[in-house]
């Protein structure tokens, strides 16, 4: 393992614009998780599925309209036009799936009063038949998607190259992002999430329908996942069956590192690791780059163990 | 009562199931008619079937069913029976898998192990049952320096190979400036130092992945960025089709226009699929080997028919691997020692090339060969020319 500093300098541009390309997409994969956790203190292990359906939806809709990994990269109206279809899609199945994997995973639990360690069994146990599931009718193999963005530089500042992939993932996780929080902190419903994730019981007393604010949360998350699974399409161009795998834990790594419960949190949390694995790739080797992320968790949480911003989704600021 | 009753009936049935299997077992071969070409053995493929890398396993395994069924064909259904194990193309299962393999004692001879990964933790298990193997396609050269008497490779190895794709790069791609990578694993990460040792300075940098389908996420933005930076315009891959193919389509993503250079591991279709056919156009791989296509005899016909699709690489040689084995045991080394000195002595003339075998399992130099092949339009790999042995 040789350390290469010379080379972070010499790239630091364009490795901090791959990183901030990651951590858009960590950013908004770990809404779904800190939603889900602040409200339920639960541990969506199907989440990472939830945003691999989303991929799988995406193409599809993209291979119905006649777009597949070989189709020539279509010009701007065309290919935003293709990329809101794409964003659309993804975000109804990936919304849909993550309904469904609540009404059916956890719901009989909740039921029941069943202990946490059900739910995590239970989740694990989701994520796996979803994953599993899915590499039976894909044969385990890749699945291209068609490249909608041209890799056209819009500013150049010496071998850093600013292209519209970057401005467009960094700007999708802000609006999003910016949608969400305003949807949470403006909105009744959004009161209802920030009532049942203070004092679940409470909230029943004050009429707020329990039922129907952990089905939001769920949707919300999904919906987040959705178009976090089109923006991996256009940064990494496949998917596979266990596209969610690795992804889902960093991104619940960033969650945790930027305060789990805290939606602003997820999006500094993601940010941050997605430039961590940047430089830490360029300087120790890509092999190293998922360790440096964890490295980075463990150090944080030595300090400051409730994550960055720390507070959680149901208290004073939120 | 009750409990008398359900010991009885258990008791019973297991008992019947025993009888059963025992009958089953004893089941002798039905061809004992057939003995003039000794029939009633097994031959086994051994290597990648599913994982990401499996089309390489696959197309030995065809190749060398179509032998055996020709075989069959000549000297009565069933004569050789082609046994198959899959070892998933990894170093982990590939030894677990052996010791079935090595159960049983009808299997006289090995068609692989077809990856350098795989031969290095399954080889030693066949060494001590004594095998002979045939791997038409493992070139990692350090598995002939092992000892093993059972070990014999039926094209050239990486020493022959590296050189011949770095002086491809240097004088046919007329590249200045080199980056070379590898995923880690004994073949890819053999072949790319070789190739790193032939190109000296003209490398401006290196880098390194996880094994092939083992890359999180399947993000390889560090390496490309890192390879767009250096200005390298070519790019040297050690490693499998998979993950060369996710390179290619993230480089050209990001702008590169330079050429990607892979060896036999890259050598299929699935890299044109994994990088989008545009992407791929123009990149070059090499193989010890000639095309599938210019195989003599009516090979190229007859694996079109039986199985639907072209022959890939090394299809080949394992078609003339199979057929090596099936000579020897037709002419009565029924045995795994007489079949192994059979082997070991042979001098044979396939569709695809001659084999002789040195000493120490290696291809007769004489006879090696290695070819640069190019990624059309269509995202198939053509034949591009006969890069001469130099060295």
């Amino acid at each position: 393992m040789c350390v290469n500093f010379s080379g972070l300098l010499h790239n630091f541009g364009p490795d901090t614009l791959s990183g901030l390309q990651k951590g858009s997409i960590v950013a908004l994969f770990a809404l779904g998780y800190t939603l889900v956790y602040g409200v339920l203190r639960l541990i969506n292990f199907a989440h990472s599925e939830v945003f691999m359906v989303g991929t799988f939806a995406a193409i599809g809709v993209w291979g119905v309209l006649g777009y597949d990994n070989n189709t020539k990269t279509p010009g701007f109206l065309l290919a935003t036009g293709m990329i809101l279809v794409g964003i659309l899609a993804a975000m109804v199945a990936s919304g849909a799936t993550a309904m469904i994997v609540e009404l059916v995973a956890y719901r009989p639990l909740r039921r029941r009063n069943a202990p946490p360690l059900a739910f995590l069994i239970t989740a694990i146990g989701a994520s796996l038949t979803l994953s599993e599931g899915f590499g039976v009718f894909t044969h385990h193999d890749q699945k291209g998607a068609p490249r909608l963005v041209a890799p056209t530089d819009l500013v150049v500042f010496g071998n850093t190259h600013i292209r519209i992939l970057d401005l467009l993932l960094l700007g999708l996780a802000l609006v999003m992002m910016f949608a969400l929080d305003l949807f949470v902190n403006r909105t009744r419903m959004g009161r209802g999430i920030r009532a049942v994730a203070q004092s679940p019981d409470s909230a029943a007393l004050m009429g707020v329908n329990k039922n129907r604010v952990i089905a939001l949360v769920f949707l919300l998350g999904g919906l987040m996942a959705g178009v976090a699974a089109v923006m991996y399409l256009m940064k990494i161009g496949n998917t596979r069956y266990d596209a969610g795998f690795t992804l889902g834990i960093e991104s619940f790594t960033a969650a945790v590192l930027g305060g789990i419960g805290n939606l602003r949190g997820a999006l500094l949390g993601g940010l941050v690791l997605g430039l961590a694995e940047a430089y830490g790739g360029e300087v120790f080797g890509t092999p190293w780059q998922t360790v440096v992320s964890f490295v980075l968790l463990v150090a944080v949480l030595m300090f400051r163990p409730t994550g960055i911003l720390g507070e959680a989704l149901g208290r004073a600021r939120a | 009562m009750r409990q008398g009753l359900a010991r009885a009936l258990g008791g019973a049935s297991i008992l019947g199931l025993l009888v059963a299997g025992a009958a089953a077992c004893n089941s002798t071969n039905n061809n004992a008619g057939n003995n003039s070409a000794n029939c009633g053995y097994k031959i086994a493929f051994f290597g990648a079937l599913t994982g990401s890398a499996a089309n390489l396993g696959v197309n030995i395994e065809q190749g060398a069913e179509l032998a055996v069924d020709q075989f069959n064909d000549k000297n009565g259904a069933n004569c050789v029976t082609l046994a198959k194990f899959d070892s998933q193309g990894s170093g982990d299962v590939a030894p677990g898998v052996a010791r079935e393999l090595v159960k049983d004692t009808k299997i006289l001879g090995i068609i692989g192990p077809a990856f350098s990964g795989e031969s290095e933790s399954a080889d030693p298990i066949f060494e001590e049952a004594g095998i002979p193997t045939i791997s038409p396609s493992a070139t990692r050269p350090s598995l002939a320096s092992n000892g093993w008497k059972v070990f014999h490779r039926a094209v050239a190895n990486d020493d022959f190979q590296g050189p011949a794709a770095a002086s491809y790069m240097k004088d046919v791609l007329k590249a200045t400036k080199i980056y070379v990578a590898d995923d880690q694993s004994a073949y890819g990460a053999g072949l790319a130092d070789v190739v790193k040792s032939k190109l000296g300075n003209l490398v401006v940098g290196t880098d390194k992945t996880e094994a092939d389908g083992k890359q999180p996420n399947n993000d390889f933005s560090v390496l490309v960025n890192k390879i767009v930076a250096s200005g390298a315009d070519a790019f040297f891959y050690g490693g499998y089709y998979t993950n060369a193919g996710l390179i290619q389509n993230q480089l050209t993503a990001a702008g590169w226009k330079g050429i990607q250079v892979g060896g036999d591991g890259v050598n299929d279709p699935g890299y044109a699929e994994a990088a989008g056919k545009a992407a791929a156009e123009g990149d070059i791989v090499t193989c010890p080997c000639s095309a599938a296509k210019a195989a003599t005899g009516t090979f190229v016909a007859d694996y079109k028919t039986k199985w639907g699709v072209d022959a890939g690489v090394y299809s080949d040689v394992a078609f003339d691997a199979a057929n090596i084995f099936m000579n020897g045991i037709a002419a009565g080394n029924t045995s795994t020692d007489k079949l192994l000195t059979y082997v070991s002595g042979v001098n044979y003339t396939g569709v695809a090339n001659t084999y002789k075998f040195t000493a120490t399992g290696e291809l007769d130099p004489s006879l090696v060969k290695v070819w640069s092949f190019k990624f059309d339009a269509d995202g198939v790999a053509q034949p591009d020319q006969n890069i001469p042995m130099s060295s």
